[in-house]
């Protein structure tokens, strides 16, 4: 175990920062077989797993990591597909630190297993490997489940009830399946090809994807069950709605919400403008700020800088300390030179007088007691007003729930902030055979949660389905 | 994929499209629209549906070549498909018993404008219906305003047709009449939006115009397409696209408008360079040419 213990992790292959600031493929270039067999080699194999209680959808960490050892690449892909059904997506977006990692007790004393790389590593293995015309199916239910969404928890949702012989179809309002993972997150960190392979995996496992269809707007969740004859639904439409800051200046142009920003660039591809229809600000050699200190917050300025910023920067209203961003994020957005202006926000936008963004009216900001959320409060400074010049702003703090389900669908009880109330451990809502799961219900939170959420959506709708009395 | 079973052009640049879209057909009331794409590489555009036959599962809707993907929306004839249609989106009209309404189309905002005159009359108001158009050419759905219309007042700019003039020099001439009007709904280019609701302000008609700001997803999420009504943000693709007129800035809506002007003009130079290439690329993604890379069904 002492020998274990003294391996060092294996650093994950990268593309360096100064080529990678300049492209939008993948930073982390994934382990090779030799790497991912050394870094397995650490696992102490605890017998109290904690790697897998902390996993929101319980991958059996030690079981594949053992099959890695032993070279069994495909078997270890097999355990994880167990309890995650998009494995080369959680393997690159998953706030490690927070879950499996953060339970490993190499971490204690040293660095952590690599769990993460290691997940990718196989999932990305399996791809290069696999025929999916070999998928095994279960054999049929006979069972309709609608599912409404298509980002992490409805995916996972899908994956899961596919395979208990469901017959399973999900809707997505957009023109490409994916939800967030397609319009929020960005190539370089999670490429589209890995989305589509995922949702290749899933049709031929079954799963029947249906784009263009605005559940609400398109079709109500009462004439899915009523007329279409689904007998539950699973409603996991994401977050929705960004939020702006109420600060003067807000409608100039060059200000953008990070979701707007984010989607013209990678669900609409506007970083290949004119190749691509979709067009976006020319801010080239010009200063760009994103607002905000989550993933979302770095995936937009790294985007920034990658379509050619002058200086790109963060601005936060806390410390380092209180960003909610994956560590891994703000390591390579520090490597790549993002800069980070901490302990500041904007108070109002200026612009050229002609409605052009070009510059913030910013305040700097203390540290006070912590607030509801445990981080501490910032504290403004008075007279601390200061003026940066900018040409295009990102405002990254958050968003609040899209209506349009909740407002089409009678008896479906929503919490004061309008997301969808589901009880904790069966994501049932007020409706009968109605789920809801994913940031719908929890507001925004992270990739994996969701698709924790999913998991035990599938796993109750199953049980619903079986049992369709109770409720 | 989306079949176009009719294509046919109104007036010179002005096509209306019969698309085969159940879904939609089945849930779109007046004042809703669609957002389309045409190939894997276009852009996402609002339009806003004239009629629907939820019986026969088609919507229609009427485009102006302006820009590159309108242009080549235009080309696209009787039997090929569109790519992606999404929809119904947005707040339906507000459709009730008014009184005397005022419905104004400017150019192909007439075409947007139609259903709502039409379903205000259903309503049983007295609906007065005044159109205008560039030239006598440009002068679309007479016939099927007039039927639904106890009045219809048509002008061209240039006098081609029916009375020289401006829409609003109607509206004024009403006004001076001293005709009674409970509700003005005006559709069209901003400038004309924009100086009916000058007009209506002054005698406290109540005025509701439908905005046409740039549109990504058109469910919410992006927020690209806020318009500022009465100093505050509201997003057209969810709290409109209808809004009361008098509380609207339209001054950023011509500024946000004007955002990409620089690389909308680019596209259209390209497209113009070599319009049939272009129009070879959305044929290309068609039912029966080779599948393209993507997810569009």
């Amino acid at each position: 175990m002492k020998e274990r213990m003294k391996l060092p992790r294996q650093h994950m292959l990268e593309q360096s920062p100064l080529e990678r600031a300049h492209n939008f493929t993948e930073v982390n270039l994934g382990y090779s077989e030799e790497l991912a067999r050394q870094e397995a080699m650490r696992c102490l194999e605890c017998p109290k797993a904690t790697c897998t209680t902390d996993c929101p959808v319980g991958v059996k960490v030690k079981e594949f990591v053992q099959l890695i050892v032993a070279g069994d690449y495909m078997a270890a892909a097999a355990k994880i597909r167990e309890d995650n059904v998009l494995p080369a997506i959680t393997g690159r977006v998953c706030p490690q630190e927070d879950h499996c990692e953060g339970g490993c007790l190499m971490g204690k004393k040293a660095q952590p297993l690599g769990i993460g790389y290691l997940e990718r590593f196989v999932a990305d293995y399996e791809q290069g490997h696999m025929d999916i015309s070999n998928i095994r199916k279960a054999p049929p239910t006979g069972k309709k489940v609608a599912i409404v969404g298509s980002g992490p928890s409805g995916l996972t949702a899908a994956g899961d009830l596919v395979q208990k012989g469901h017959q399973v179809h999900v809707f997505e309002a957009l023109h490409t399946p994916g939800g967030v993972l397609v319009y929020g997150i960005p190539e370089f960190r999670l490429p589209k090809q890995i989305i589509r392979e995922q949702i290749d995996y899933m049709r031929a496992m079954g799963v029947v994807f249906e784009t263009d269809v605005v559940v609400g707007r398109t079709v109500t969740i009462d004439e899915l069950m009523e007329e279409e004859g689904y007998d539950a639904v699973f409603i996991g439409t994401g977050a929705g709605l960004p939020q702006f800051m109420g600060i003067p200046g807000e409608h100039f142009n060059g200000v953008y919400s990070a979701n707007e920003f984010l989607t013209r660039i990678n669900l609409m591809h506007a970083y290949e403008f004119p190749k691509y229809d979709e067009p976006m600000v020319d801010f080239r050699g010009r200063n760009v700020a994103v607002i905000g200190g989550g993933n979302t917050a770095l995936d937009a300025i790294r985007s920034a800088l990658r379509l050619g910023a002058g200086k790109a920067f963060i601005l936060y209203r806390r410390s380092e300390a209180e960003m909610p961003a994956r560590i891994e994020e703000v390591k390579h957005a520090k490597q790549e030179g993002i800069e980070f202006q901490v302990l500041a926000a904007p108070l109002e936008f200026l612009d050229d007088g002609k409605g052009w963004l070009a510059g913030a009216r910013c305040q700097k900001m203390a540290l006070g007691e912590p607030d509801a959320s445990g981080r501490r409060r910032p504290v403004p400074i008075e007279g601390s007003e200061y003026e940066i010049p900018l040409a295009v702003a990102v405002i990254a703090i958050g968003t609040s729930a899209n209506p349009i389900v909740q407002s089409t669908t009678p008896g479906l009880n929503t919490n004061k902030r309008n997301y969808i109330q589901a009880d904790e451990t069966t994501q049932r809502t007020s409706r009968k055979g109605v789920f809801a799961g994913g940031d719908i219900v929890t507001g925004a939170a992270t990739v994996i949660l969701a698709m924790g959420a999913g998991r035990r959506a599938a796993k109750s709708i199953d049980e619903y389905l079986t049992n369709p009395g109770q409720w | 994929m989306f079949k176009i079973l009719h294509a046919e052009f109104l007036a010179p640049g002005i096509k209306r499209f019969v698309i085969e879209a159940p879904r939609i057909a089945h849930k779109q009331k007046p004042g809703q629209f669609v957002i389309l794409r045409l190939y894997e590489q276009g852009e996402r555009i609002p339009i806003t549906i004239e009629h629907s036959d939820p019986e026969r599962g088609t919507i229609s809707i009427v485009v102006q070549s302006i820009g590159k993907t309108t242009n080549l929306l235009n080309s696209l004839n009787t039997g090929d498909s569109i790519l992606n249609v999404v929809g119904p989106l947005g707040k339906p009209s507000e459709i009730e018993k008014f009184g005397t309404v005022v419905v104004m189309g400017g150019g192909v905002g007439t075409a947007m404008a139609y259903p709502t005159a039409a379903a205000l009359k259903r309503a049983g108001n007295r609906v007065i219906s005044i159109v205008g158009a560039r030239n006598k050419e440009l002068v679309i759905l007479e016939k099927e305003l007039r039927e639904c219309s106890d009045a219809l007042m048509i002008t061209t700019d240039d006098g081609t047709y029916a009375d020289k003039g401006f829409v609003t020099d109607k509206l004024r001439q009403l006004i001076e009449n001293g005709t009674r009007i409970d509700l003005v709904l005006a559709i069209g280019p901003i400038p004309m939006m924009r100086a009916v609701a000058e007009m209506t302000r002054k005698e406290h008609i109540r005025t509701i115009v439908s905005l046409n700001p740039i549109m990504i997803d058109g469910t919410g999420m992006c927020g690209g397409c806020r318009v500022l009504v009465d100093g505050k943000s509201q997003f057209a693709c969810v709290d409109g696209p209808e809004f009361d007129a008098h509380r609207v800035d339209f001054s950023v809506l011509v500024q946000r408008n004007s955002m990409y002007r620089t690389a909308e003009q680019k596209s259209m130079e390209d497209f113009q360079r070599d319009p049939q290439a272009q129009v070879e690329a959305v044929h290309a993604g068609q039912p029966g040419a080779c599948a393209v890379e993507g997810d569009g069904q």
